[in-house]
């Protein structure tokens, strides 16, 4: 059997009719990641998981049903799989072992996944090209002289060169979607509270999800299903059971309203990304959907927005981080003070400091409500703004990314322009609102680029129509 | 010598009675071996979520109506971010903009103090200081323990009344069931914020702050020494600098800990982890109707309905153990005076000689055991030895009753004090010649004790042997 072009669904489905064992299936996988060892996607490949897929094939065998029976899939270094190293790709968790299962694994065990390894990652998800990594840089799966996006960069790079047939990622303002653009495949930042947090390393937990990179349309929906649903842990997931977002797929788009922002119209001009997105444009009104001009007038300051809230709760969930519990400590420490400062001083990297600085100056008395008030004050106004435009638009389209996948060492010097990266994608961080990332036309070296779908909160369904339209469809103009 | 006010403002920490944590599963429950009780939630391990515990928030609501406390309709928790080894997460879920409770009143003999607000927050694990060669360790059983927080205004003016004060708070949050307040357990602590100004003067003076006392004692001696200290500056021409001070207890003085200048930001903002708490109004009444009544309703039911005296009323209702004992002994045996007698004599003296706080007679016993004393049906001595083996020996009553009852008495009665003397004409002798008569006569009520096994109507008996002794 030809695993190469499988899908996650057809993987499934020929292992539950044992057309391939579970074994089999995941040696395989397993070859593709040490082969493509040089893009440095994966950071572990877990010494069980051969193990795990010689038990899930006797499970399968005496009747075990899941929707993930005998799948191997590929996680984030930020997702606690109990026993198993989770470092966040810093250098600070290197040798941290999960003592418990994030929500997301517990899901995909019971569905009866093989979780094979764990993904590069920017450290504590903080940057857009995973070059943060304190394990060294990921490389684009399509050219490997670019960056793969990040932070979820290795699990996007290891979906594209066919490393596992899904990959978790999480997304706290970019980071499943802009990876996967630039790497031509499909993820998804599903709504807020749509996927339980609990046992995913806090980076920004007002706005970030978990959710999954893969080859395809179908193959998201089918994953997002075992992901979601409300969790006990998880105070902030939404109390209500997953749904099947595959029934929600009709092949049709016929008299949708789709949404162009005016503030869009401006922002693309001269970009590589403009002629995609207004093909992108072209291609729904041709097959029938009504283009709706509409607006979110604050726009832009989304992006300032993001830069004071993620921060502010980023310095408060690391601060846990002091070298005594756990996270490794300083060996030129020569009393407690110098554990914390030393311990800290080498284990968090430069990027990672800079936002836990940002995050304490916002917080600080006399800087709160000029920062951290006004951006919660601003994070309302945009969902306000938004509102009106999902009275008049079941979805609205957004470019993922301004262009191509850049070069590795490109943005590194430059921190400003690394947080452009994010310009289109942090909007539904603040809003909430799930999005999509697919492929959508190409940028001058032939590389991809992506399109956003975005609707309004908890219709993954109606985004999922969408983008299986567009992929189903597009080929063949 | 120049006159001074003292001010005081109170913050006081009470661990809450629930039966797990605040914000995870985890038992509430003290004296476990150290890190034995905790869980991935309550040390703060990487992506661990909190999720309240309503019935800590229920228990605030309670405290704060037992306190005509306005009862916020949306409570918010905060992160409380700041460095301490106990601290697991580096910050500690608490509440500043909208607490739980807002207002309210404890009044005192004298003076109402009034209430800034009473909020919900997690308690933090606890330093164990060792020997050199150990250091200290940290125990983060206590870590997650729902703690509530009251901030009173400075409305109290000297030891004593912060005493009275927080012996109120404390009678208050027992009786209502919110907490158990066992100081030597650190289940109550207390910050004393202290100042002095010129008597009359309407301008605070400048503060100081003592934190984590964890006793009245304490707390009582604290407060004389930091004024007195502060009145001592002031007189000498100095000034009073706004500063944590540490109590020390051993040595009966107040040490300066920290400069206020150089205390920490907290950098508080709402806990992301967290959803706002909607408390409804009928909620807030439902919990209003199930409280139990406060020690100063009981007394007044004592006073006024059972009429018993303002100091037996007082010493009933100190301990909520003990009301909810007189209570139900009332419950069973109508006649609160003769409850109250045996209570504050024969029950109180026990405990007392026992120095515990055990009645080891059931509220049904001793309703029994006063009802057959008002029956006649055993004498009062007798029902205080049965009292007795019941007490020590965890007897049956009624096999008791058995053993003491039917009284001796009347005809039976005078025949045995007949014999009695007919049998002992040397002792006669004795009682007609003797300069201590009383003496004999006591011989002889011990000898028809003896005889009718303590059976016998005391008071007649005396009259008898009186007449026969003639």
């Amino acid at each position: 059997m030809n695993l190469k072009d499988l899908s996650l669904i057809d993987l499934a489905k020929a292992i539950k009719e044992r057309k391939i064992s579970s074994y089999d299936a995941t040696k395989y996988y397993i070859e593709k990641c040490k082969e493509n060892a040089h893009l440095n996607a994966i950071l572990e490949i877990y010494d069980d998981a051969l193990e795990n897929a010689k038990i899930m094939d006797e499970k399968i065998a005496n009747g075990f049903e899941g929707k993930l029976a005998g799948v191997p899939v590929v996680i984030k270094d930020n997702i606690l799989y109990k026993g198993k190293i989770a470092s966040c790709s810093s250098k600070f968790l290197e040798n941290y072992v999960a003592q418990y299962n994030a929500d997301v694994v517990t899901k995909m065990l019971d569905a009866g996944a093989v979780i094979i390894g764990r993904a590069n990652m920017d450290e504590f998800a903080m940057g857009s090209s995973t070059e943060n990594s304190a394990f060294g840089i990921t490389k684009n799966a399509l050219d490997e002289s670019r960056v793969p996006g990040g932070s979820s960069g290795g699990s996007a790079c290891a979906v594209a060169a066919g490393m596992c047939p899904v990959a978790l990622g999480t997304d706290t303002g970019g980071s499943i979607r802009q990876p996967s653009s630039y790497n031509g495949v499909v993820g998804i930042k599903p709504t807020y509270g749509r996927v339980s947090r609990y046992g995913v390393v806090a980076f920004a937990s007002s706005i970030e999800q978990v959710g999954p990179i893969t080859k395809n349309v179908k193959d998201n929906a089918y994953m997002l299903e075992v992901l979601s649903g409300g969790s006990e842990h998880d105070e902030t997931s939404l109390k209500m059971d997953s749904c099947n977002f595959l029934l929600q797929i009709k092949g049709d788009i016929k008299g949708l309203k789709v949404g162009v922002l005016k503030e869009i119209e401006d922002a693309v001009k001269g970009l590589e990304v403009e002629k995609a997105y207004n093909d992108a444009k072209e291609f729904l009104a041709n097959n029938g959907a009504q283009i709706i001009e509409t607006s979110i007038p604050d726009f832009k300051l989304a992006l300032p927005c993001y830069y004071i809230i993620a921060p502010a709760e980023a310095t408060s969930n690391l601060g846990r981080f002091d070298g005594v519990k756990y996270s490794k400590r300083s060996q030129n420490a020569k009393d407690v003070d110098e554990i914390y400062i030393k311990s800290r001083s080498e284990g968090f990297g430069k990027e990672v400091k800079r936002r836990i600085m940002l995050g304490n100056f916002v917080l600080s008395s006399g800087y709160f409500d000029a920062y951290y008030n006004k951006a919660k004050k601003l994070q309302q106004k945009l969902k306000n703004e938004a509102k009106t435009v999902f009275e008049k638009c079941d979805v609205f389209i957004l470019p993922t990314t301004t262009g191509e996948a850049f070069k590795i060492g490109e943005k590194m010097g430059d921190p400003v322009s690394m947080y452009k990266e994010d310009l289109f994608t942090i909007l539904t961080n603040i809003l909430g609102t799930p999005s999509i990332s697919i492929p959508f036309g190409k940028g001058k070296n032939g590389l991809p680029l992506g399109l956003q779908i975005i609707a309004d909160n908890l219709n993954e369904g109606v985004i999922y129509n969408v983008a299986d339209f567009i992929e189903q469809n597009l080929r063949e103009v | 010598m120049q006159d001074f006010d003292i001010v005081i403002g109170l913050e006081v920490h009470s661990e809450l009675k629930t039966n797990s944590k605040v914000f995870c599963s985890c038992a509430n429950k003290f004296g476990q071996a150290p890190n034995t009780n905790c869980c991935p939630v309550c040390v703060g391990l990487p992506g661990a979520l909190p999720v309240l515990n309503k019935k800590a928030v229920e228990l605030v609501i309670k405290a704060g109506l037992t306190m005509d406390c306005e009862i916020n309709d949306l409570a918010v928790f905060e992160r409380k971010n700041y460095f301490y080894p106990d601290l697991a997460k580096a910050y500690q879920i608490s509440q500043l903009v909208r607490p739980i409770c807002i207002g309210g009143h404890i009044d005192l003999k004298d003076k109402s103090v009034r209430l800034n607000r009473i909020h919900l927050e997690e308690d933090a694990g606890k330093l164990v200081h060792g020997t050199q060669a150990i250091g200290t360790l940290i125990d983060y059983n206590r870590g997650g323990v729902p703690l509530m927080e009251l901030v009173t205004e400075p409305d109290i003016s000297s030891a004593e009344e912060a005493v009275e004060f927080l012996t109120n708070l404390r009678q208050k949050l027992i009786y209502a069931g919110v907490a158990e307040c066992k100081m030597e357990q650190g289940g109550m602590r207390c910050d004393v914020n202290v100042s002095v100004k010129p008597k009359g003067s309407d301008k605070l003076g400048q503060r100081t702050e003592m934190k984590n006392l964890n006793s009245f004692k304490s707390v009582f001696r604290a407060i004389n020494y930091e004024a007195n200290r502060q009145m001592e500056v002031l007189r000498n021409g100095g000034k009073i600098i706004q500063e944590t001070r540490k109590w020390d207890d051993n040595h009966g003085k107040s040490i300066s800990m920290r400069k206020k200048e150089t205390s920490s930001d907290y950098r508080y903002f709402p806990d992301p982890d967290l959803l706002a708490v909607e408390i409804p109004r009928e909620d807030v009444e439902t919990i209003k109707k199930s409280l139990p009544l406060m020690p100063d309703q009981l007394k007044s039911i004592y006073m006024n309905e059972y009429g018993l005296s303002e100091y037996e009323s007082d010493i009933l209702t100190k301990d909520k153990e003990l009301s909810d004992y007189f209570n139900e002994v009332v419950e069973h045996f109508n006649n609160p005076k003769e409850v109250t007698n045996w209570i504050l004599t024969e029950v109180l003296n026990r405990i007392k000689d026992e120095e515990s706080a055990e009645i080891k007679i059931s509220p049904c016993d001793l309703a029994k055991l006063l009802k057959l004393v008002e029956d006649k049906k055993v004498t009062r001595t007798n029902a205080k030895e049965m009292l007795t083996r019941i007490w020590e020996n965890d007897e049956n009553i009624s096999s008791l009753e058995k053993e003491y009852g039917g009284r001796v008495d009347g005809e039976e009665l005078k025949s045995i004090v007949e014999k009695i003397i007919a049998n002992n004409s040397k002792a006669v002798e004795d009682y007609h010649t003797s300069d201590t008569p009383e003496k004999v006569f006591r011989w002889f009520t011990g000898q028809v004790m003896k005889e009718t096994k303590g059976k016998a109507n005391a008071q007649k008996a005396e009259e008898y042997i009186k007449e026969l002794l003639k």
